[in-house]
């Protein structure tokens, strides 16, 4: 009768301290992370190779529907618009468009891409500091808000609608002090200095701009719900001031994104689920300041939101491997993966939660997990308790779905396949790999340098 | 290379070396390599054992094995013959 041989996991020793500061600072994952929406990790990696983006569309219809309750059961007039910039692949923005999103866009290429998915002109909203006069016609055509982010591009969009005589639905960024800092003041017009009354007045006596709404984006990945309590508060005191001076309703306050996801961010003490507030927490403070501000009921503007990151983020996995186990020379144990900050851009402001996806036993190791470029900063996490893990072995790195797909770099590697699981449980490819016709199709060779003799 | 013969192992491997206190844990694979030097079994009669009783190729064990003889030098688990 042949005997069954145990698992092998590679010998580790590990010496046992006593009396640290933080006795959670070593605790590791106690179940492997098998199975992604009843999909096995093991058979993703098989099918689309390693490594490999996974979104799970139930995860993101799950995580908006409960943003739009929060926000709904608390405020009439309620819209979130989806930010491009934070996941642009177009499966991953219909999902949105699905779920009734309209779409935030920063420049005309997201802008082209916003309308090629789909989405009305008139429902798209253009933010940024970049927008050419010919993006700006393309806008006005197609009847999409406008937020006007400097003097300069106000006076662009005054003179090229007078030249088309054609009204601009538009509004402008405000900046604002919310009591957290550093201040975004960059964007938009300041709300102390007057600036943003400045641009209010400009635009009223313009005869081809409509003022709509107000909007503003006041940080990233904010902990603090109140500053928002003194955007929406600011924005309404501008609305209401419109209203009095020019008898003019504003149809929308735009209070942008920010809220932050259930990552751990680098050197926080506790780790994500712990810190952050809840998306509830926020659509109270809003909801709550904006009906308490005075509005008369026909005048209660719409409440757009642009929020990104904390729709998102939880619904993207990574899917990579172990390339090789070595050890450094201050005795410090090194996993090197198949995935860098290449295409994990985020690992350079979190401490990514990475699990292994197989059975492993309790025994753990400190170690840094690196990335498989030939570069000194490709670190995944400096230090992370995990099992001993093999050569070969898969793992998922979690919440990675905001940014890492349109922030990741095309640097030394490709980038991976992105897939996404439906809510059947059936896995789709909604971006390919590269390859290397990607990277060389774009470059053109001189005729003097397409030969050479070594 | 010998280990400190006056370690002590138990079987869920817990280790305990008791000429300064110093107390230590490994996974299944680690305790059955110290428990096979304690009983002064070689190098080639460890991989024997080891490839015999887990699912690993002898090649990818001796790796990891002679890894797993840094960390018990690093500890002073181990002394030079």
């Amino acid at each position: 009768m042949k005997t069954e041989k145990l698992k092998y996991e590679r010998p580790a020793i590990r010496k046992m301290n006593t009396g640290l500061m933080n006795k959670f600072g070593t605790r590791t994952e106690y179940a492997p992370f098998t199975h992604i929406d009843g999909v096995s990790v093991k058979e993703l990696i098989n099918k689309y190779g390693s490594p490999c983006f996974v979104i799970s569309e139930r995860t993101i219809r799950k995580t908006y529907q409960n943003a739009v309750r929060a926000f709904k059961t608390r405020y009439p007039k309620v819209q979130f618009a989806w930010s491009y910039k934070t996941n642009y692949i177009d499966a991953v923005c219909n999902v949105f468009h699905q779920e009734g999103s309209w779409a935030e866009v920063v420049s005309i290429f997201e802008y082209t891409k916003a309308i090629e998915n789909g989405v009305p002109g008139n429902k798209i909203i253009f933010n940024g500091p970049e927008k050419t006069k010919a993006d700006l016609q393309v806008a006005l055509e197609n009847n999409s808000y406008i937020h006007i982010d400097h003097f300069d591009e106000l006076y662009d969009l005054i003179e090229l609608t007078q030249e088309l005589k054609k009204t601009a639905k538009v509004a402008i960024r405000v900046n604002m002090d919310t009591g957290v800092y550093p201040m975004w003041d960059r964007f938009g017009f300041n709300y102390e200095s007057g600036q943003a009354w400045n641009a209010i007045n400009k635009i009223m006596a313009s005869e081809y701009l409509e003022m709509v709404g107000l909007h503003c984006h006041i940080g990233t990945f904010m902990l603090d719900p109140n500053a928002y309590a003194v955007a929406a508060s600011k924005l309404s005191d501008l609305a209401v001031n419109i209203k009095y001076v020019f008898n003019k309703t504003i149809q929308y306050l735009d209070l942008g994104g920010g809220f932050p996801s259930a990552n751990t961010l680098r050197g926080a003490y506790l780790p994500g689920p712990d810190m952050i507030p809840s998306i509830d927490e926020f659509a109270e403070v809003i909801t709550n300041t904006i009906l308490n501000y005075g509005f008369k009921k026909e005048d209660l503007p719409l409440l757009i939101l642009e929020t990104g990151r904390a729709m998102i983020d939880d619904a993207g996995y990574l899917l990579g491997s172990v390339i090789a186990n070595k050890r450094l020379s201050d005795g410090r144990r090194a996993t090197i993966m198949d995935f860098g900050v290449n295409i994990l851009f985020t690992a350079f402001w979190y401490e990514h939660k990475i699990t292994p996806a197989q059975e492993f036993s309790s025994h753990t190791e400190d170690m840094v997990i690196y990335g498989p470029l030939c570069m000194n900063i490709d670190v995944v996490r400096s230090s992370v308790t995990l099992p001993a893990l093999n050569k070969g072995d898969h793992v998922v790195v979690h919440k990675v779905g905001a940014y890492n797909m349109t922030q990741w770099m095309q640097f030394i590697a490709m980038r991976p396949k992105v897939t996404l699981i439906d809510t059947n449980g059936n896995s789709h490819i909604i971006r390919e790999n590269e390859t290397l016709k990607t990277i060389t199709e774009p470059e053109r060779m001189p005729d003097h340098l397409k030969t050479f003799n070594l | 290379m010998k280990i400190n013969s006056n370690l002590a192992v138990s079987d869920s491997g817990f280790i305990f070396n008791p000429s300064n206190g110093d107390s230590f844990s490994t996974n299944a694979v680690g305790a059955d390599i110290i428990r096979l030097m304690k009983e002064g079994k070689s190098l080639n009669e460890i991989k024997k054992e080891i490839s015999a009783k887990y699912e690993v190729e002898p090649g990818a064990f001796e790796k990891d094995y002679e890894d797993f003889i840094s960390q018990l030098q690093d500890h002073f688990l181990v002394s030079h013959v």
